[in-house]
């Protein structure tokens, strides 16, 4: 092969994978994998997080489908800079974590699935420090198996 | 499974602009069993990044538990008409896929 076809067929290949390398991203299995709330916690460095009433969570006290469950969480806390939503009876009950980067609000709804009746646990983070709150969501037919 | 398409909109509110997506994944939680009884395997969305002009504003991992065709809001400071707002993700399986649009 050439030496000027090697180079372009280097940059081609590099090229395509850059996409991958930049997509790349973490994923903490430890919190996600942990089977307990306490343990997520942990993992998230979030055991002694502070209960806060500036964090504003949004769901219907009552699903009937646990399956799709939206859930709108607002903080108000200053500097907030990353959201974790959590299921408590869930089988993993680590949901989801949103960090909020320059130009970002602490501000996020998703729809999750609910297995049975749980507090729904949000943790934020802000300024190294971590402040909680929980609101109870009644399942009528839940959202896991099936 | 490909990857399905994805739905983006991205509206000016009063200072802020509202971001809305979909995206099209089945949100397996490897739990749920076929009609021969066999487990489907986990195939779940893991990482979703939210980028404006290019610039990554919020980066998420999320788990099974978010529902099938996941809907997200988020929320960007200001934004001015125009401002290109990118939304991609990525899942277990290492299939990735991406939307853009101009903010309205």
């Amino acid at each position: 092969m050439k030496p000027l076809r090697r180079v372009l067929l280097g940059a081609f290949l590099a090229g395509l994978l850059k996409p991958f390398a930049a997509l790349a991203a973490t994923w903490n299995k430890d919190a996600f994998g942990a089977k307990s709330a306490p343990d997520a916690l942990k993992s998230l460095g979030a055991s002694n997080a502070a209960a806060s009433k500036d964090l504003v969570i949004e769901a219907p006290q009552i699903a009937e489908n646990g399956a799709v469950v939206p859930i709108e969480i607002t903080s108000n806390i200053p500097g907030t800079s990353s959201i974790a939503v959590l299921i408590e009876k869930n089988p993993f009950p680590l949901a989801g974590k949103f960090e909020f980067k320059e130009g970002a609000l602490p501000f996020v709804k998703l729809n999750v699935k609910i297995g049975e009746t749980s507090d729904v646990r949000v943790v934020a983070e802000a300024g190294g420090r971590h402040y909680t709150a929980a609101k109870e969501i009644k399942v009528t037919i839940g959202g896991c198996g099936g | 499974m490909a990857a399905g398409p994805m739905k983006m909109r991205a509206t000016l509110a009063g200072g802020y602009t509202d971001v809305r997506v979909l995206m099209t994944h089945p949100m397996e939680t490897g739990q749920r069993k076929d009609a021969d009884g066999k487990i489907i395997p986990l195939n779940f969305i893991q990482n979703v990044e939210v980028k404006l002009n290019g610039r990554t504003v919020v980066e998420a991992q999320i788990s099974q538990a978010v529902s099938r065709n996941p809907v997200f809001s988020f929320r960007i400071k200001g934004g001015a008409k125009g401002d290109k707002i990118e939304v991609s993700w990525l899942d277990n399986q290492g299939l990735t896929n991406k939307t853009e649009a101009a903010v309205a």
